[in-house]
């Protein structure tokens, strides 16, 4: 198999990460060639994804090694090893179907660090004979890690969360909210024609249109700007970043209100945002903590005991005034 | 970037560590480092109860709440009882 991206493999990967075709995106699980193998050339065991699988052999460049594709049905590594797809079973599975014993002279496997939380390296010994040694957490270490005899440093066993990792997923946080809250913007439009003496299609223009359209931007810009700055957000938990991400977009809110009064309705409905923002803003990066690297389940848990009813409660008190808003 | 502190569930037995070092190399915060023939937490907040030391420690020296940290799983799991579920986000988080 070609160590080569081509432009359909990049084009593939732009296109996973906005969800299209998400799925499909898979390789066949086997064992695969690289360049051309002996029976005492390295095994590097992978998932069926295929980004992941493309970011693996393109560091292979000029090597011979045997890359061991587990079914992980589409699912990355650190993923799938967290659901067990990638685990002690698959591996054993992979290597007694494949018959890698008559394929190779030596009893190691080299598994990517983060597919850890999924095998137990002891057990896939006791059971198939296979020596487990834990390569680097990136790809982009894999040719260190073999040159220098798989030995990784503790930078290359370290993960991080880089500007660049995190940008990256805006685009699958944006179409995976996308339904709920265009299904939330064409309330706030179809509600807006609410009022004295019943309901208006202008006002629903006047009024539903503007507020629909402002939460679609406070969607936008809580999903963009969250994962951007997250490092130099006060506080800890995610649904504190959040909010201070919402008090920023109060603040531009603010300003367009103090240059066009009456845009969004009388003053309550106006002022209902001070309290829906936020509370947007803070789910929003509250929701984030999945996609990110470094946050517990206790702690996501400690933190929504507390978040989750304040954020209800400003988001319901806030639509309840937006509403009444179109009465005073 | 680290997240809260004294919530995760890890723990050791002193006991039981026969100092192999395996979790110290699996672990991708740092979490664990090796002390004198044994292995020590020396950062429990950066731990994200991932799992990875206790399922490859043989001698069942670890112990861990293994989850994800993920919000919508956990208001998955509110709304549908039991545990958080790792399912709803197969097309989301896990495309990277």
């Amino acid at each position: 198999m070609s160590t080569e991206l081509t432009r359909a493999d990049r084009v593939g990967a732009w296109k996973a990460r906005w969800r299209i075709g998400r799925m499909r995106y898979r390789v066949e699980p086997g064992l695969y060639a690289v360049g051309r193998p002996t029976a005492d050339a390295p095994v590097l065991v992978t998932a069926n994804y295929k980004m992941t699988f493309d970011r693996l052999r393109s560091q292979l460049g000029g090597r011979d090694a045997w890359v061991l594709v587990l079914d992980t049905r589409g699912i990355n590594v650190w993923c799938a090893a967290g659901k067990g797809t990638f685990g002690t079973d698959e591996v054993v599975r992979r290597v007694e179907a494949l018959r890698l014993s008559e394929v190779v002279s030596h009893r190691r496997l080299v598994v990517p660090q983060l597919g850890a939380p999924g095998v137990a390296a002891h057990e896939v010994l006791q059971r198939c004979g296979f020596e487990v040694v834990y390569g680097p957490v990136r790809a982009e270490d894999l040719p260190a890690f073999l040159d220098a005899g798989m030995k990784a440093t503790p930078q290359m066993r370290r993960v991080q969360f880089p500007f660049r990792e995190r940008v990256a997923l805006i685009p699958v946080e944006l179409v995976a909210g996308a339904k709920h809250v265009l299904f939330i913007a064409a309330c706030l439009l179809l509600l807006g024609g609410l009022g004295p003496g019943g309901y208006s299609f202008g006002r629903a223009i006047g009024v539903g249109l503007p507020s629909a359209m402002l939460f679609l931007a406070v969607f936008v810009g809580g999903v963009t700007l969250v994962p951007m700055v997250l490092p130099w957000l006060p506080g800890r938990a995610f649904s504190v970043k959040g909010a201070w991400v919402g008090i920023a977009l109060v603040l531009v809110f603010g300003a367009h209100v103090w240059a066009a009064p009456g845009a969004f309705g009388g003053p309550v409905s106006a002022g209902a945002w001070v309290l829906i923002i936020p509370a947007v803003a803070s789910f929003l990066a509250m929701n984030f903590t999945g996609s990110s690297t470094y946050t517990s389940l206790s702690g996501v848990q400690r933190e929504m005991r507390v978040a989750l009813p304040v954020q209800i409660g400003c988001a319901a008190i806030g639509a309840v005034l937006w509403l009444l808003g179109r009465f005073v | 970037m680290r997240y809260l502190p004294n919530v995760v569930t890890l723990t050791l037995d002193a006991e039981k560590c026969t100092g192999c070092g395996l979790c110290v190399d699996v672990c991708p915060h740092g979490v664990l480092a090796m002390g004198d023939h044994q292995a020590a937490i020396v950062d429990r907040d950066a731990c994200m109860e991932c799992g990875a030391c206790v399922r490859n420690c043989a001698f069942q020296a670890l112990s861990v709440r293994a989850g994800v940290g993920c919000a919508a799983a956990v208001l998955n799991g509110m709304i549908r009882g039991g545990g958080p579920p790792c399912d709803c986000c197969a097309e989301s988080a896990c495309s990277d």
